[in-house]
């Protein structure tokens, strides 16, 4: 079922010759994201993963309510557009139904660690099947930059315009660390796509929890620790230092948990 | 072989989700309709037909897993009692705007808030009336027997695909909890996915491999941010609405030829009422019984015919008079004595109340020496 990965970069004596192009299932159509947002790059990883697992004919993606709502415009695949924070319901019952199908949702820290928080940990407390890509940016993008849970302390946001104060607002939502206590879950992984380097990390990430859903393995949950300018007020660039300072600090990139071996193993 | 058994109305709702072929059920435990998840619990029939069955961490994920099973085309469906169908509107709303088919089904209990565990016809409003945000109806089954508690399923899911629209059964406590006697449906086989794949093309099963392919992406929303592509979604939504309206009307009478005074009931109501109808006309008196079936579309029509020569209507219900409001649209003549009448709270109005206020109403509007 798997394919090459496809080639980032590569140059063959002094000929130039194209090596890479546009994902085969990412739609050629202008995307609505802020210059600089974390969404294109990871919808383009979305779209290559599935390209390269063949699955186009059995991919289902759940969209959910935020930036990202309009997914469905992008990526070559068949889609669900859920009600804010229900992705992983939705999800549960396609994949229960159809088990042979590559079921996902991609949420932002809004949909999934808010308004959806219980929908998020019950697919993944039953082991549901389904893989879950989490953009984490610690912010409301589409609402105009108000406080996330997974907002930092000191964070200025529109309605934490003195800075996420503990005593008032709680603490950044670490959504990862407490899915990795659940034993239904199989992967939690962190990762971010601010470097050449962590893009090709994040892929193989995105592409472990879509084989996993795939072959019936249990839960797969991808973190992805995302820029947003618009709501951090900074510039494309800007925004990736600060990431790199900030962000990963109290969210730090790596596998939390990782039993898709094991899970593979116990396969006939 | 004819398959008869005495059971309780919710027991029997689960043997019929089982036998017309459905998919799966998702739901939360609730009085007064656990039986429903508990029977399909016992009857096991992932082992035999295949159809999951999931109790789920509450309503609002019951109906958005209704709503994601109805997006690739299966047969789905929960049931539950008010409260928690008030958790499900906002996702009924998204089944009707993204034109999804499932069958919900309401075994309604004593509100508003926590309210009673007894039985109650209060959420008439809500069900009948969208409950939901936004321009949507539903077709609403009322079931007032064992029996139609099992031929509704198979019905509400005909409606639901041939409209593309969840469908509604509201029962109530009494229906189910009562034990009567059943006539069982005979199994259906569950579609394949080829099957669904043909009946329903806009499902979102991934684009299929093979002879079944499609090019293009199948897309499930209700989201229409253009506001003219919106306007036209409900237009067109409303145009199915109307059809429904013309052809779908369900209704059952009962003396209502000659009679001066009508009773209007559904549900378990009706099933008191047609008592209070036999006493009345055991006494001479000219009284009719008009029980909608179908409370969206309702009987308008069946309602103005016999006002043409009623003298007066009692609408009877377990609330504090939710269904009149439809009954007087229908008759559409203010001169016409409209009364309602009904316990709540749990509390089932014997036949005797019913017939005394019935009574009541006869001596008041000069039907009665």
């Amino acid at each position: 079922m798997m394919t090459e990965e496809t080639a980032i970069l590569e140059t063959t004596g002094t000929e130039t010759e194209k090596v890479y192009d546009r994902p085969r299932l990412l739609l050629d159509t202008t995307m609505h994201y802020c210059p600089g947002c974390s969404h294109g790059t990871v919808h383009k990883l979305v779209a290559e993963a599935i390209d390269e697992l063949g699955a186009e004919d059995r991919a289902i993606g759940i969209t959910p309510v935020g930036c990202a709502a309009f997914l469905y415009n992008y990526i070559d695949i068949d889609w669900i557009q859920a009600s804010h924070g229900r992705a992983p319901a939705v999800a549960t019952a396609a994949k229960r139904l159809c088990p042979d199908k590559l079921v996902f949702t991609y949420q932002g820290d809004g949909d999934l660690a808010a308004i959806g928080t219980a929908e998020a940990i019950h697919a993944a407390n039953r082991g549901d099947n389904i893989a879950i890509i989490f953009i984490n940016n610690a912010i409301y993008g589409m609402t105009g930059g108000q406080m996330a849970p997974t907002t930092l302390l000191g964070m200025k946001t529109a309605t934490t315009p003195m800075g996420r104060d503990a005593a008032l607002n709680g603490y950044p939502f670490k959504v990862a660390d407490m899915l990795t206590l659940l034993d239904g879950v199989t992967y939690v992984t962190r990762q971010s796509v601010n470097t050449p380097a962590n893009v090709r990390r994040a892929k193989k990430a995105i592409k472990k929890a879509f084989e996993n859903s795939i072959q019936n393995r249990g839960f797969s949950f991808v973190e992805i620790v995302a820029t947003c300018n618009s709501g951090w007020k900074l510039s494309p660039v800007a925004a990736n230092r600060w990431m790199e300072e900030n962000m990963h600090a109290t969210y730090p990139l790596g596998d939390l948990k990782d039993l898709s071996a094991q899970a593979a193993a116990t396969e006939k | 072989m004819e398959d008869i058994k005495l059971m309780k109305g919710n027991e029997v709702l689960a043997h019929a989700a089982v036998r017309c072929g459905v998919d799966g059920y998702f739901g939360y435990p609730i009085t007064p309709q656990s039986e429903v998840l508990e029977t399909l619990s016992e009857l096991r029939p992932w082992k035999t037909t295949g159809m999951v069955v999931l109790q789920a961490e509450s309503e609002v994920a019951s109906i958005n897993m209704v709503y994601g099973g109805a997006s690739v085309g299966k047969r789905v469906m929960t049931s539950t009692s008010s409260p928690g169908l008030s958790l499900m509107c906002e996702g009924l709303s998204y089944l009707a705007g993204a034109e999804l088919p499932c069958v919900v089904i309401d075994v309604s209990r004593g509100g508003p808030g926590l309210g009673t565990i007894q039985a109650s016809q209060a959420d008439y409003f809500q069900v009948v009336k969208g409950g939901g945000h936004g321009d949507y109806r539903m077709p609403v089954l009322a079931p007032n027997s064992v029996q139609e508690m099992n031929d509704f399923v198979d019905l509400a899911f005909e409606l639901a695909f041939k409209y593309l629209n969840p469908v509604v059964i509201l029962a109530d406590g009494v229906i189910g909890q009562m034990m009567e006697k059943v006539r069982l449906s005979p199994q259906k086989p569950r579609r394949t996915e080829a099957q669904i794949r043909e009946e329903c093309p806009w499902a979102a099963l991934g684009k299929g491999s093979g002879p079944m392919q499609r090019k293009e992406r199948n897309i499930v929303t209700s989201c229409y941010i253009d506001p003219e592509t919106m306007e036209r979604h409900n237009h067109k939504l409303q145009e199915k609405y109307d059809r429904m309206e013309r052809d779908e009307v369900r209704v059952e009478e009962m003396e209502t030829a000659d009679a001066e005074y009508i009773l209007v009931a559904y549900g378990a109501s009706s099933r008191i009422c047609a008592k209070v109808v036999e006493d009345a006309r055991a006494e001479g008196l000219r009284v009719g019984l008009i029980r909608p079936i179908t409370l969206f579309p309702f009987p308008a029509a069946t309602i103005r015919r016999a006002a043409e020569h009623a003298k007066g209507f009692l609408s009877v219900e377990l609330s504090m008079g939710q269904m009149i409001e439809d009954v007087r649209m229908a008759i559409g003549n203010a001169a016409m004595p409209v009364r309602h009448f009904g316990r709540t709270g749990g509390i089932i109005h014997s036949p005797r109340e019913v017939y005394d206020a019935l009574k009541q109403l006869m001596t008041e509007t000069g039907g009665l020496q």
